[in-house]
């Protein structure tokens, strides 16, 4: 064959494949709205869920998911920042640093049905937590802190040494020179990072079985009193998320409209996560201009 | 002075969890091991998974079979598209080709697995069903979910891989007159593999993890597959379905255990090998 011929194939097989691939997401993204969004009514959203009879929806199964990602983003987001900012600005290189960032890089390698199962024997079993938000919450805490660590530190790396010199130069102490110098330019990057994860997050299933629990008490929302049991605020409440519940009624669901249900719930877990990622670059870039006296981004 | 102990607390924490998780895991994984119960040979090498028998066993194969099964099908159909999708975006159009799929590369990592899970049950199983023998369910429909999966984790390495190679190697090679194929086959991907190989090992470490989505959609018989179109099981499946019936302390359950702790050694073993190919690519 000529080097011409073999040349066009190539191109053109390289091409084709890289289009496949879009049309993949676009088949995917559009069999998920088009099945799910017929379902979505407000009712779907708001009311509970039914066991063996049609028509339940997925209002508390919603309202858990976001409730644990608030939960977890509290414990991460500072102790993700401590950690990454100790690991950008404080760590020597040497044999403790090569050896935290090698636990780092297990820890987020680590698949989340480990995370789960470990969350099941410390925190449910061990601490005695149960099957609970709160045990959720932490679970995912594993899950997403060496996330956070890695969003920190390498926000963190970007900012251009001269800031850094520049504030030495002033005779301004390091915590001072992290806080009011660093701190506000790695911010958007930091930001964007944290709110990508969170979609992560919501869309977590493996990991919260076995913590969070695959069940959800008849919650009264008018309670708003964290320590009542029917209280939505309750941490200590077990709780079934989206992603848990289209894993349960498709594995083992009884409603007749059971695959109704699942595509309904997939395509509001989509949405969701299209819209952290939509947040997520319009957040970083609107926090960027307000803290750092730049009009023009890039 | 707080903000630095604040700090050094955090990194002490990290070194905690990961720790008690190791030690958790592994004295779980290890009970049957040492009480005598189940034998490590039986274990790993055993293909009859009967733990409700009169005469249980409890031979792991099945599930580590089905795994490797699934990872390794996974990555076979994954890597070539990935590759293919990092040339288009870094060689062939490196303007709009990066701006189209960048997106699209973030939007199929960013959709559930569970979600992910349903589209393989509701698209894929029933077109397997029509095209080919069986029930549609195994582990021909567990690797195609898995390997849409991992897609972004490959791509993105190996964007990143060949971005970043000296963009003189390339012209010198344009400059012999070598074709654009010629260029990518003979200059571009060997100079580049240690880093792509990151990226297939990284997908493939995703691809062993995984629990739900192939759980939803590889039948769950406790196996050894004979053709890929048939039902089988993975470790995190297994894992998945049995854990929350079995009582703690049992032996199906330490049982279950031990299949987290090979797990969590592969775990180990992938980041070894990301490890090492990562070293050899630095020179």
């Amino acid at each position: 064959m000529k080097p011409k011929t073999a040349d066009k194939i190539a191109t053109t097989l390289i091409v084709f494949f890289a289009l496949l691939i879009v049309a993949i997401l676009i088949g995917l993204l559009g069999y998920i709205l088009v099945r799910g969004l017929n379902h979505i009514s407000w009712d779907f959203l708001t009311s509970a869920p039914q066991k063996i009879r049609a028509g339940g929806g997925v209002g508390p199964q919603l309202f858990n998911s976001l409730y644990l990602l608030v939960l977890t983003l509290l414990i991460t987001i500072p102790l993700g920042l401590g950690a990454g900012i100790f690991m950008a600005e404080y760590a020597r290189p040497g044999k403790l640093t090569n050896f935290i960032r090698l636990i780092v890089e297990v820890l987020s390698s680590f698949p989340s049905i480990i995370v789960g199962l470990f969350g099941l024997l410390l925190i449910v079993n061990y601490f005695d937590l149960g099957f609970s938000l709160i045990s959720g919450a932490i679970a995912l805490t594993f899950f997403n802190l060496p996330l956070m660590v890695r969003i920190t530190e390498q926000a963190f790396r970007t900012v251009p040494k001269a800031q850094k010199e520049a504030g030495f130069a002033l005779g301004l102490s390091k915590w001072k020179i992290v806080t009011s110098v660093l701190l506000p330019v790695a911010l958007p990057t930091i930001i964007t990072g944290t709110i990508l994860s969170a979609g992560r997050v919501f869309g977590e299933a493996a990991a919260l079985m076995f913590t969070a629990g695959m069940s959800s008490p008849r919650l009264n929302f008018s309670d708003w009193n964290p320590l009542h049991t029917s209280s939505p605020l309750n941490p200590f409440r077990p709780a079934e998320t989206l992603a848990v519940h289209i894993w349960k009624i498709n594995s083992e669901g009884l409603a007749p409209d059971a695959i109704q249900i699942a595509a309904g719930a997939s395509a509001v877990l989509v949405i969701m996560v299209l819209l952290f990622n939509l947040l997520a670059r319009y957040f970083g870039r609107f926090i960027y201009r307000k803290l750092t006296a730049s009009k023009r981004i890039n | 002075m707080v903000g630095r102990i604040y700090m050094s607390l955090c990194v002490l924490l990290l070194i905690v969890i990961i720790v008690s998780m190791v030690y958790f895991v592994a004295s779980k994984g290890i009970a049957n091991f040492i009480s005598g119960e189940v034998k490590v040979s039986e274990f790993l090498f055993g293909t009859k998974w009967a733990p409700e028998a009169d005469t249980p066993s409890y031979g792991a194969l099945p599930f580590i079979s089905g795994s490797f099964l699934v990872t390794l099908l996974a990555a076979l159909i994954a890597s070539p598209l990935s590759i293919c999708a990092a040339l288009f975006m870094t060689e062939i159009v490196p303007g709009w080709g990066k701006k189209l799929l960048q997106p699209v590369i973030e939007l199929l990592s960013g959709i559930p697995s569970v979600v992910y899970g349903f589209v393989g049950l509701s698209v894929i199983v029933p077109f397997l069903r029509d095209t080919f023998p069986g029930q549609g369910i195994g582990v021909a429909a567990g690797a195609l979910v898995l390997s849409v999966m991992i897609l972004p984790t490959i791509t993105s390495v190996a964007a990143d891989a060949l971005a970043s190679l000296p963009q003189n190697l390339k012209e010198s090679s344009f400059a012999l007159g070598a074709t654009r194929w010629q260029t990518i086959s003979r200059v571009i991907l060997p100079t580049t593999m240690p880093a792509i190989m990151t990226g297939v090992v990284l997908g493939m470490a995703r691809a062993f993890g995984e629990a739900l989505a192939v759980q939803m959609v590889i039948g769950n018989a406790p196996f050894v597959p004979r053709s890929l179109f048939e039902s089988a099981s993975t470790l995190t499946s297994v894992i998945t379905l049995s854990m929350g019936n079995t009582t703690m302390g049992s032996t199906i359950n330490n049982a279950l255990w031990s299949m987290a702790l090979v797990l969590m050694l592969m775990t180990f073993i992938f980041v070894l090998l990301v490890r090492m190919l990562e070293r050899r690519n630095k020179i």
